[in-house]
């Protein structure tokens, strides 16, 4: 075991994966040499060589073209879009082509490609560089998107996640890079995908989760476990497809409901976990389902990060609604 | 000096020719080494894919097939490049290049099935080194990059090819394509078939480029205008361009001036609309076929009852896989649901029990 931050459980799941399988590609722009914008391929270009480690030019279309036709010829491509605010050069490569490469060639074909890419607010970054694209992703048949919170929960999901043989979008929250470390075991291990994680158990409320709110959610709990509340936390993982069994035993439990994310409210995830409590636990609320959102408005200017997003003072607020409805 | 770098650039991109209108070698140096047999072959491809088409658009009139871009004019730029592949070579086609890829290797029944709108037109035999029609005009071409680069990496002796049209050259993809093979250097190649119209609007609207050729330069890759009616022009620079990359030299652009005698595609366009019939008789006169039947006749290789033969022979086919084509199980949800994934994510694993649920009644 050793301590890590989440960026260094990343580095060493793509270390892992380039050891295990020889088919294994690392690309995008400056992750070769320089070891990538944040240093998640630090030192894999000198490790595994420039054959397997490689920068592109400028151009993030053109690297997803390139995952898909490295696919199409046996290579199992880890590429990187610098930002997931660029994601909007390759919605084509990724929502149009690679998402449904299997189900257009009727299986003949598949595109084992993970995309991984930075995104979240909190760090003041420049425009476009923290937006909460998810949804779009989720939105796409034949794709499968992932958002770790933990060290521990990144390595293991991107080891699933690169095994994959179906496109995986695995994204990473900037604020969470390094903010704390976290016993990971040095040996490989794999998580699921498309699972949820309880990360806090309680009897009074779900949370339910993803991303850098994780943190913000168990900042929360605490400060309601100060008044008796007891809330349980659940960390989706995976956004899509939406680990529902684990949520609705959840809310069975504690007949209450909140839903915590850092995307604007008509952007995420949260209202298609509203949705499916709603189909299948409907008989066992005692309050509607309430959400935690960012406002509907373009991603904040820098300086007004901290007035938009959400935070733990937001959840608590948004609880005690549904506890005192 | 920047008029004289234009017109510098420019006067790089002459045309390649080698059978003129009339059938005659006007470019003896560049007759492409290719046997009796092979001559013939070539032909026999050419008459046949022009069968198919009238045959195609008939069909689709009667309903009896769906989607379908008509290739007439486009014979010698389609199955000039193709021939001139090895079997292990990819295509990465756009939506109007099936006969590419029904040459090398893909029944024509699967063909049909693609135009109609079912999974199993895409399920393409394994020994046929081919993607599925690419309706996204300019994705083929980052793909091609791609496979191009797998290709090397592999240690494979075989090239990617692929095709887009003149309207195809305005895309990002398109520029993003050449460029990533020429910065790694990977053996593809390429084709912009120019057929002077991007539906309704012309290539000079396009571009204020003189030649679509002269586009290589933005990659700094190889680039090539070539008369896309003259099946032997389009063989010759097709193998200059495979042997050149293989040769580690990088990708080609080749640019085939063609043309298109139908509509742009069956589903309601109507080229009265935008093309004069003057423009039609002048690439008429150029029509690939005629020309290269001259040529052949010329030398003794070809006649009207061989002509004849691949006529019948096409029609026959034809009839054939359509009947392969209408015989082929109706598409069931649960069949869409299991193509999706390797393994199947938990909605879709409800859902196929659902549909499987509803099918069985």
């Amino acid at each position: 075991m050793a301590q890590m931050t989440m960026i260094q459980a990343i580095t060493d799941a793509m270390r892992t994966e380039l050891k295990n399988d020889e088919n294994v590609l690392v690309f995008g722009e400056d992750v070769g040499q320089n070891g990538g914008v944040f240093r998640a391929t630090d030192g894999l270009q000198k490790e595994f060589g420039e054959e397997r480690v490689f920068d592109t030019p400028l151009a993030e279309s053109g690297i997803s073209g390139l995952a898909i036709g490295l696919g199409l010829t046996g290579f199992r491509p880890v590429m990187e879009i610098q930002f997931f605010g660029f994601v909007f050069e390759t919605m084509d490569g990724i929502a149009g082509q690679m998402a449904r490469m299997r189900y257009r060639s009727g299986g003949h074909y598949h595109s084992p490609i993970t995309v991984r890419s930075p995104f979240g607010g909190g760090v003041k970054t420049p425009e476009l560089h923290a937006d909460n694209l998810e949804g779009l992703m989720a939105q796409a048949p034949g794709l499968k998107v992932v958002i770790p919170s933990t060290p521990y929960d990144a390595k293991g999901l991107l080891l699933s996640a690169i095994r994959d043989n179906d496109p995986v979008i695995f994204l990473e929250h900037m604020k969470l890079y390094r903010s704390f470390r976290e016993e990971v075991p040095e040996e490989e291990y794999t998580i699921e995908i498309g699972k949820a994680d309880v990360k806090r158990e309680g009897n009074d409320l779900t949370i339910v989760t993803y991303g850098a709110m994780v943190h913000t959610s168990l900042r929360a709990a605490d400060e309601l476990a100060e008044e008796g509340v007891e809330a349980e936390v659940i960390d989706l993982r995976t956004v899509s497809p939406l680990d529902m069994d684990t949520v609705i035993e959840s809310v069975k439990k504690t007949n209450r409901a909140l839903v915590v994310q850092e995307a604007q409210k008509q952007a995420g995830i949260g209202a298609n976990v509203v949705a499916e409590i709603n189909d299948y636990a409907i008989l066992h609320l005692e309050a509607p389902v309430l959400r935690v959102t960012a406002p509907d408005t373009v991603y904040p200017f820098a300086a007004a990060e901290d007035v938009w997003l959400p935070n733990e003072k937001d959840v608590v607020e948004r609880a005690k609604t549904v506890l005192n409805f | 000096m920047a008029t004289k770098t234009l017109e510098q650039v420019e006067g790089h991109f002459e045309m390649f020719q080698i059978l003129n209108e009339e059938g005659e070698i006007v470019n003896q140096d560049a007759l492409p080494d290719l046997s009796d047999e092979k001559l013939q072959e070539l032909m026999k491809r050419m008459v046949y894919t022009r069968i198919w088409d009238q045959r195609a658009i008939s069909l689709n009139r009667q309903g009896r097939l769906g989607f379908y871009a008509p290739v007439a004019g486009q014979e010698a730029s389609m199955l000039g490049s193709q021939f001139a592949l090895e079997k292990e070579d990819f295509i990465l086609p756009g939506y109007r290049d099936v006969p590419q890829i029904v040459w090398h290797g893909l029944p024509l029944y699967q063909a049909f099935l693609y135009s109609r709108g079912h999974f199993h037109g895409g399920q393409f035999p394994e020994d046929v080194h081919a993607l599925m029609p690419q309706i996204i005009i300019g994705a083929q071409i980052v793909q091609t990059a791609g496979v191009a680069l797998g290709l090397k990496r592999k240690g494979k002796d075989n090239v990617a090819i692929t095709y887009t049209g003149d309207g195809g050259a305005s895309q990002g993809d398109f520029y993003e394509g050449m460029n990533f093979a020429g910065a790694y250097n990977a053996p593809a190649i390429f084709v912009v078939q120019n057929n002077q119209f991007a539906i309704s609007v012309p290539v000079e609207e396009q571009s204020a480029a003189k030649t679509i050729a002269q586009k290589a330069v933005a990659a700094g890759i190889q680039g090539v205008q070539v008369d896309g009616m003259d099946v032997l022009a389009v063989y010759a620079a097709t193998q200059e361009a495979r042997d050149n990359a293989l040769d580690g030299n990088g990708p080609t652009l080749i640019e085939t001036m063609c043309y298109r005698y139908g509509p742009h595609t069956m589903a309601g366009d109507d080229p009265t609309r935008y093309r004069t019939s003057d423009l039609d008789d002048e690439w008429e006169k150029k029509d690939p076929l005629v020309r290269f039947r001259k040529y052949l006749e010329s030398k003794d290789l070809w006649s009207e009852e061989q002509e004849n033969e691949v006529v019948e022979q096409a029609k026959e086919d034809v009839k054939a896989a359509i009947k392969q084509a209408d015989d082929t199980p109706k598409q069931k949800v649960s069949d869409l649901i299991e193509i999706m994934h390797e393994k199947l994510p938990v909605n879709l694993q409800q859902q196929l029990e659902e549909y499987r649920e509803k099918e069985s009644k």
